[in-house]
Parts: C-alpha cells; sequence; structure tokens
C-alpha cells in the first residue's frame, strides 16, 4: 500500500501494515511481556550465554538434561521482542524432547524463518509457527535465532561428551 | 523558523569553487549548492542529495541515522565521478599529466581540510581510512614511541569504541594505564572528577568533542586547558562534531584532532588526523611502504617529510577528493547557516519528543546537537527501528558502539534518532508518527 505521507503535520496514519501485524502478533507479544521459563535453572547440566555483538541482545540458556532427554529448560537474558519470545517458546517446546530432537526442531525452525512455508503445517513447531513472519524482515533473523544458537552450541558440547565418554 | 535562517558566514558566498572544479554536466539542484543569496531555502538543499528524494517501504526516506553515517550530494557524487573519469592516476609519482592532476586534486582536498580544520598548515593534516584510524595512527605511532610503563591516559565514559579500543591495546603493549572521567546522570562530563583523574603521570587525555549517542558537546577548550596544565596532550575525537560546527583547532588548543569524511557528506573509507606540525615530525612512522619514504636502502630506510610519512602506500584518491569537495560544500551553505539551522531542528524535535508519554530521552539539554538517543515504554529499540522502517523512518538501534556508557545507564541498547541539516521538520513529524505507530502494534506500552 503506497501512501504519500500527508503534509499536515499531527496527522497519523495508524494503520498497522500487515507485515508489521504479522511480525508482532498476540502470542509473542505475550511471550515478550510475560517470557515462561525465564530464570535461573538449579541443577543445570548444560548452560551456555550468547550475545549479538551488534545489537547487544543476551541469552544464557539453561538444560537439565537426564539420560539425553531434556527434562527442564530455563533461560534468563535480555533483547528485543524477538529475541525473547523465541527464547520463551524454545524452553517450552524442547521440554521433554531428546536432545537430537530438540537440534532437528532447531533446523527446522531455522529453515522457518527462512521463509519454508510447508514448515506452517508442522504441528512439531507449535507456537513457534507464529514467528514465521520474520522471514520478511531479514535483518531480524538473528534475533529469533539467538536462543537457538545457545540450543546448538550446548549440543554440539554433548556431542563432545559423548565423544569423550 | 529554520528556512528563514541568515546566513551569516559570508566568506564563501559568491564562493562555489572555481569553474573548472565543477563538473560541466550538472544534475538538478547542482548548481545551487551554494545559496548565496543568503536564505536557507531547504528544497533547494535537499535537492541535492538525490537519495533523499527516493522512498522507503512505499513512504518518503526520512533518513535519521546521520550520526552513523550521512549522504553525500550531487557536488561530491559528480567531483568523484568526473576524478575518476578525467583525471586519475597514481599521487606524488609520476611526470605525466595525470598524474600532475591527480597529485593536485588530492593536495587540493588536503587544503581544504586543513581550512576546515581551522589550520593554516595543510601539512599537519594526515589523510587516514577515517576517525578510527586516527585514533590507531596516535595510539601506535606517539603510544608506542612515548608511552611507557605507569603512564597514564585519562580517556571518559562516553567514548566511542574507536577511541577507547586503541588505548587498551595500547597498554596491552606498554603497561599504561587508562583512566575514565565518569559521566552525570545528566549526560555530561564529571569535570571534577575529571581533576581528580589528572595527575603527574597524565600523559594523554583523549576525549570525544561531541557524544555519538547522548549528543553532549564537550567542554573541550576547558578539558584541554586542564590536561596541558597538568603537563598532559590532548586528542579530541571529532567525528561527531566536525560534520556540524566550524572545527577551529587552534581554538580548542588540542594536541590531535580526528574526524571522519562520511559523517560531513563525503565518501566512508577516509578520514584526517590534524596534529601539531612539531608532533608530527617528533612521530615515527605508523606504516612501512611507498609514498611515506625519503631514501630506501636494504636494511634502513628514511622518512618522507610529514604528512606523507604518515600515507603509507597508494591512498584512497578518489574518496579524499570527494572529501575535499565535501568540506568545500559545507563551507558554501556557511557553518554558521548549517548550525542555525540544526539547531531549529533540535528545539523542535526535542519539544516533540518530551510530548511522548512514555518516552525517555537521554543526554543534556543544553549544549548538545540533534542526536536523540531514547527509550520508549517497554518497546525495544530493535523493534522500534524495525516499525519506523516501515514508514520510511530510519533510526539507529543498539549499542552505537558505546557499551561501557549503556551499561553506565544500566541499558543494553537505545533508539537514535540523529539529525543534519538537509532533515525537514515534516521529518520530525514522522518519527513522532512512527512512534504513535509502535505503541499501536505493540497495543499500549507497559
Amino acid at each position: 500500500m503506497i501512501e504519500p505521507r500527508s503534509g499536515t503535520p499531527g496527522t497519523i496514519d495508524r494503520e498497522i501494515p500487515s507485515s508489521l501485524n504479522q511480525l508482532y502478533q498476540e502470542v509473542i507479544l505475550d511471550h515478550y511481556r510475560k517470557p515462561r521459563n525465564r530464570g535461573q535453572l538449579d541443577g543445570a547440566t548444560h548452560a551456555i550465554t550468547m550475545n549479538n555483538p551488534l545489537c547487544g541482545d543476551v541469552i544464557e540458556l539453561m538444560l537439565r538434561v537426564e539420560e539425553g532427554r531434556i527434562a527442564e529448560a530455563r533461560f534468563l537474558g535480555r533483547g528485543c521482542s524477538i529475541s525473547l519470545a523465541s527464547a520463551s517458546m524454545l524452553t517450552g517446546r524442547v521440554r521433554g524432547k531428546l536432545l537430537d530432537q530438540a537440534l532437528e526442531l532447531a533446523v527446522k525452525f531455522t529453515h522457518l524463518l527462512h521463509g519454508d512455508e510447508a514448515l506452517l503445517s508442522d504441528d512439531d513447531l507449535g507456537d513457534l509457527r507464529t514467528l514465521a513472519g520474520v522471514s520478511k524482515f531479514p535483518v531480524r533473523i538473528k534475533c529469533a535465532l539467538l536462543a537457538w544458537n545457545c540450543l546448538e552450541e550446548l549440543g554440539d558440547v554433548t556431542d563432545e561428551d559423548r565423544g569423550s565418554a | 523558523m529554520a528556512e528563514t535562517a541568515e546566513m551569516t558566514d559570508t566568506r564563501r558566498a559568491t564562493g562555489a569553487p572555481a569553474s573548472d572544479d565543477r563538473p560541466a554536466a550538472t544534475g538538478r539542484g547542482d548548481a545551487g549548492a551554494a545559496p548565496g543569496d543568503g536564505a536557507w531555502d531547504l528544497a533547494a538543499i535537499r535537492a541535492q542529495f538525490p537519495i533523499l528524494s527516493r522512498e522507503v517501504n512505499g513512504h518518503p526516506l526520512a533518513y535519521l541515522d546521520n550520526a552513523a553515517s550521512s549522504q553525500q550530494p550531487l557536488r561530491v557524487l559528480n567531483r568523484v565521478e568526473r576524478y575518476l573519469r578525467r583525471e586519475h592516476a597514481n599521487v606524488h609519482r609520476g611526470v605525466h599529466q595525470l598524474s600532475a592532476e591527480a597529485t593536485e586534486a588530492y593536495e587540493g582536498a588536503r587544503r581544504s581540510v586543513a581550512e576546515h580544520a581551522g589550520t593554516t598548515n595543510p601539512a599537519e593534516i594526515v589523510f587516514t581510512r577515517g576517525t578510527t584510524e586516527a585514533v590507531n595512527l596516535v595510539a601506535s605511532s606517539w603510544g608506542d614511541a612515548f608511552i611507557g610503563a605507569g603512564d597514564e591516559i585519562v580517556l571518559t565514559k562516553m567514548e566511542h569504541h574507536s577511541n577507547l579500543v586503541p588505548w587498551q591495546l595500547l597498554a596491552g603493549r606498554t603497561g599504561c594505564v587508562l583512566r575514565f572521567v565518569d559521566v552525570t546522570p545528566g549526560g555530561t562530563l564529571d569535570l571534577d572528577d575529571f581533576d581528580r583523574l589528572l595527575g603527574k603521570r597524565t600523559r594523554l587525555v583523549a576525549c570525544t568533542h561531541v557524544s555519538n549517542s547522548l549528543g553532549t558537546v564537550n567542554p573541550v577548550r576547558e578539558i584541554v586547558d586542564r590536561a596541558h596544565a597538568a603537563g598532559a596532550l590532548t586528542l579530541i575525537d571529532g567525528a561527531q562534531a566536525a560534520p556540524h560546527m566550524l572545527t577551529d583547532v587552534a581554538k580548542t588548543g588540542c594536541d590531535f584532532y580526528a574526524f571522519s569524511s562520511h559523517k560531513m557528506c563525503g565518501p566512508t573509507g577516509v578520514g584526517a588526523l590534524w596534529a601539531r606540525r612539531e608532533l608530527l615530525e617528533e612521530m615515527p612512522p605508523y606504516q612501512g611502504g611507498g609514498e611515506m619514504i625519503s631514501d630506501v636502502k636494504l636494511e634502513e630506510s628514511s622518512w618522507a617529510q610529514v604528512p606523507h610519512k604518515f600515507e603509507a602506500g597508494t591512498p584512497n584518491i578518489s574518496g579524499v577528493v570527494g572529501f575535499g569537495e565535501a568540506v568545500r560544500f559545507l563551507a558554501d551553505l556557511g557553518p554558521e547557516a548549517i548550525a542555525s539551522h540544526e539547531d531549529a531542528l533540535k528545539r523542535a524535535a526535542l519539544e516533540r519528543l518530551d510530548e511522548i508519554e512514555g518516552l525517555r530521552l537521554y543526554g543534556p539539554r543544553e549544549e548538545r546537537t540533534a542526536v536523540f538517543s531514547f527509550t520508549y515504554g517497554d518497546i525495544h529499540p530493535h523493534d522500534l527501528s524495525t516499525i519506523l522502517d516501515q514508514r520510511g523512518v530510519a533510526i539507529r538501534a543498539g549499542h552505537h558502539c558505546n557499551q561501557p556508557l549503556m551499561d553506565h545507564y544500566g541499558l543494553s541498547a537505545t533508539a537514535r534518532a540523529s539529525f543534519y541539516f538537509y532533515n525537514s521538520p515534516q521529518e520530525i513529524d514522522a518519527l513522532c508518527d512512527g512512534l504513535a505507530l509502535a505503541a499501536e502494534v505493540f497495543g499500549g506500552l507497559a
């Protein structure tokens, strides 16, 4: 929709462009303002902090892994609505999964953010599908992936653990 | 208001560069580069910046990220193109015609930049890749030669990373100690703290002229005088000052002054270090190579005269030529006219931003430039920037290469809107409308 800006100061066009409505869905804003599983995880077996040096977002992801299965996931950190909502959803979504399953989810989620629309019907992604709107804003993909990068790093660490065991 | 500001600086009122210095075929608006009739004709000025007339996401661009990089006028674009089309050769080397023309264009730019910096001696201008390299040059050349373990360098907590990290590296090499002047809650330097930090071991005070995130204009003369009284030299980071005010290095009294082309209507990848000639004479070279030598033997060499001693290798000639045209462009507009229009924009923006509930502005009220760092309710700056971008409004979100300052305020990021002389009051409206839209998207502020 192309609409020249009105020359009259004070005339405010408050119609929200659909791209923004898709990006900032209610579910996302809800996770941003009321993050799930935010806080220290007692008895964590795995923890990592990653940041996005360009924008200052920081996420610490903590997992309690029991026999290869994620018994609990929590996070700490600060960032924009997209990075925090993504972290909040991650912690809920990976709980109870085998670590390998969680890593598979990370791959699917990454593809979703890069515009793979077939994944919109993948129930495994659950609420994460509300973040699909990020694909229209390429510079924000790194926000949505920050917590998932933590998960993937922890997966690598776990591989090393297995290798050395 | 701003459009009627008198252009009181008439040094160059008629002073478009000599006609042979202008492109033969001028684009629209190019002819009106100098508003010699004394009026500030914003429409004519904007017409000289082709990029300002483009649309972004279906809206007219409102470019409010000038503290990061400014846009280039036709005069600069055309001058660079003419250089590349007609005059290019390597500088200071050839006997042939093109080399002579390229050298004249390059050294002519040095004279223009020297004039902008307020020195009568072009040899005191060293071309660098930008402010960052200018600071690194001083830290490496002067620092390695004259700084030792236990010597102290006083910085401030509002320095851009480019006037912080080079000194950290120097401290790592030499064992010198870095000290940091505190910033008041109002966003100004705590000069009492500064006095406490100055001591017998202080060798250098390195301080920004204007804060890139708060817009604070620091009392440079005062800082320089106190540093000199303590026996220290001074380096001023002028990246955010040189674009907006007449930079008179003699008036600041400082010893080193660094600034960048691309924040003042010139190309990227070029900037300048001004330093007093005696200092440049006694400093060792920064990098070795061609251009900077006088006589080379297999085992040792002697150095070229300043400033060439510091310009190893083939320089960014077209960038320097564009830089020279940019400072002539600014001189033709008139520094006082620029300052006057920016001041009007600043006051108008402050007034509008003050009215917005939930908006928190950082930095001082007075002695500031039109750079506004703010937060808005619980909407993260990245989200603000994305939403404003959908309205064609370009602002920066993040720590602005100012992480220690952000930590000082307990922030991880702010939104920053930074204005330049070509911005319009309508662009303040666009910013405020965009913020209203952001509140709408987020269903209000929390």
